[in-house]
């Protein structure tokens, strides 16, 4: 799935929230008019906030409900409240360990993948001096390219029978049938589909970094390694944070390519996939619900653990600052 | 800037080559598969020896593949339009008026943004199939809506506050009515910022397969990307690349041309807000 990433949240953000408490201040006692502008502003709003609310928040709420049941669709009648006993089940079984690891090493091993090229082919576009435009748009193809086809052109190349990788690289591999090279061209993928993307965002890093800044300390004497770790990383650490968070996120939910690829054989199953299979393939709605609660609180948790890392950043950065 | 020496010239035409092969390798690919005959596709071969659009004959008299294309293009169209719209009420609103509650909407967004959706796959499969919107048209319409309001909230706040609206109280001073006003000042500006929106929604709402392998069952609702994973051969051991590659190549290149054509949008709308810092 592609991510959905509010453009530059953080910028935006502070920006907005200043001014209104400045306005709201200054309202104090609210006039005739200050009223319908507020009244209108709500009524805007509502709409796509109801939206988001009924179809976010209410399942939530009903997945954590159906989470504390034995309730299997197969078998309806057996339905009964039984607490947390289904996350015992969950965390008692090693399956969950063993997908949450895949899905840690996949994320952690593409997004830092994802990164390097990312901030490679973000420099690229933001310093070429020619083939500029050439460069921006076959980047962008891989963003546009549906996942599941993704998938399935990277699985045809490697296949053994269809695909041309084996005869290329002079191997007879057989590359879904063992974990480790099955983890290589699920994270290849991943990397191939959203490296523009993260460029994307790191591109309007670049664009943070004054240039006059980097000639002075080029003509100060500072070497490339130098400009690179003292100037424009610390300058582009707001958009860093922004492009890492929104990839692990969407890193850490894969599942389109493990799916089409292996659909979680040769021990490569995801979080993902194990909800997907507990509720969609084996319809017990108890069980997987409880998978899809621990998700929504991992990504919580990783969440919380970014923003975190945010403030801390931001707090250094502003102490750095001349 | 400096003058470019022999030395710089390589090291960037080396580099826009490998990005431009990087990006392009598996597309090529998958054209040419789509283009071997049946007999041909083990050939373990780049390029087609004798192309052919058997394939493509092949997808398009199965009644499968014409109506997952049909039910992408209308879903995705449909949940763009209303992901947009309310989209742009809550934009002007965050951007125009003043109330109490805008950063809480923001915020929800962001929130929402950061959402698994894997998490309520099993509520909305039971909710769906109680409430018979279990493979439909809108089963699909709502959770993409709602997926991408998010992203339209955030671009269309961040084009609206681009945009001089005080334009409008002059037209009006000069005698246009409000709706002229409208029409021929604040439309015009609004536009490509909705334009851009109304891209990336649908890009998402094309790409999705997560909600529509697990809310679809049927023709009637099941969308390109599901489909596609579905496909079956005659027997087991036919597994049909071939038909999977051409089904592939219909719906990326669209999307690739879209891609090309709107490209400066959508890196607009992808790193807006970013540019003014």
């Amino acid at each position: 799935m592609t991510t959905t990433v509010p453009p530059q949240a953080t910028s935006d953000l502070s920006e907005d929230v200043a001014p209104s408490k400045g306005r709201r201040a200054r309202k104090a006692p609210a006039s005739g008019r200050a009223r319908a502008e507020r009244k209108l502003g709500w009524m805007l709003c509502a709409p796509a906030v109801i939206v988001m609310l009924v179809v976010t928040a209410y399942p939530i709420l009903y997945a954590f409900w159906l989470s504390l049941q034995r309730y299997d669709l197969r078998r309806p009648d057996d339905r009964a409240f039984v607490g947390f006993d289904n996350y015992g089940s969950v965390l008692s079984n090693s399956l969950f360990w063993q997908d949450l690891s895949n899905t840690l090493i996949i994320t952690v091993i593409s997004v830092l993948i994802e990164l390097t090229l990312g901030f490679g082919l973000a420099f690229v576009m933001h310093r070429a001096i020619f083939g500029r435009g050439l460069i921006r748009s076959s980047s962008l193809v891989p963003y546009g390219i549906i996942t599941v086809v993704a998938a399935f052109a990277w699985r045809f190349a490697f296949d053994p029978t269809t695909g041309f990788v084996n005869g290329l690289l002079g191997t007879e591999q057989s590359w879904f049938t063992e974990q480790w090279s099955a983890y290589l061209v699920i994270i290849l993928t991943e990397v191939w589909k959203t490296t523009p993307f993260m460029a994307l965002l790191l591109l309007a890093g670049f664009t943070l970094v004054p240039d006059d800044l980097v000639k002075a300390a080029k003509v100060d004497g500072a070497t490339t390694l130098q400009r690179l770790t003292k100037i424009i990383i610390p300058l582009m650490k707001p958009a860093i944070m922004v492009a890492l968070l929104f990839r692990t996120l969407d890193a850490f939910r894969i599942f389109d390519s493990v799916f089409v690829m292996t659909r979680g054989a040769q021990n490569t199953e995801t979080l993902s996939i194990l909800g997907y299979n507990t509720l969609i393939t084996r319809l017990n709605m108890g069980l997987g619900s409880a998978v899809s609660i621990l998700i929504f609180l991992l990504v919580i948790l990783i969440a919380a653990l970014f923003v975190k890392g945010f403030g801390t950043n931001l707090a250094q950065q502003r102490g750095e600052a001349p | 800037m400096r003058p470019t020496t022999t030395k710089d010239r390589v090291f960037w035409v080396a580099g826009a080559a490998i990005v431009i092969v990087y990006a392009l390798v598996p597309v090529a690919w998958i054209i040419s598969l789509s283009l071997k005959p049946p007999d041909k596709l083990t050939d373990g071969k780049f390029f087609p020896r004798n192309p052919t659009f058997d394939n493509y004959t092949k997808i398009f008299d199965d009644p499968q593949f014409p109506a997952a294309l049909r039910n992408s293009i209308g879903i995705a169209l449909i949940a763009t339009l209303l992901a947009v719209t309310l989209a742009m009420f809550a934009a002007y609103a965050i951007v125009r008026l003043d109330f109490p509650g805008k950063k809480i909407v923001l915020t929800g967004a962001l929130a929402i943004a950061m959402f698994p959706p894997v998490s309520i796959i099993g509520p909305l499969f039971n909710m769906w199939r109680s409430l018979h919107l279990f493979d439909t048209w809108f089963g699909l319409i709502i959770p993409y809506m709602t997926f991408t309001l998010p992203l339209a909230i955030w671009t269309l706040s961040a084009f609206f506050r681009e945009i001089p609206w005080d334009l409008d109280k002059a037209a009006r001073v000069d005698g246009a009515t409000p709706f002229q006003a409208f029409r021929r000042i604040i439309a015009p500006l609004a536009a490509p910022g909705v334009f851009t929106s109304a891209i990336l929604v649908f890009i998402f709402a094309w790409n999705d397969f997560l909600f529509a392998t697990a809310l679809t069952s049927t023709n009637r609702a099941r969308t390109v990307p599901a489909s596609i994973a579905f496909f079956t051969g005659s027997s087991q051991f036919d597994f049909p690349a071939g038909s999977i590659a051409a089904a592939s190549v219909v719906v990326t290149i669209p999307i690739i041309i879209m891609v090309l054509i709107f490209q400066r949008r959508i890196v607009a709308g992808l790193t807006s807000g970013a540019v003014k810092g």
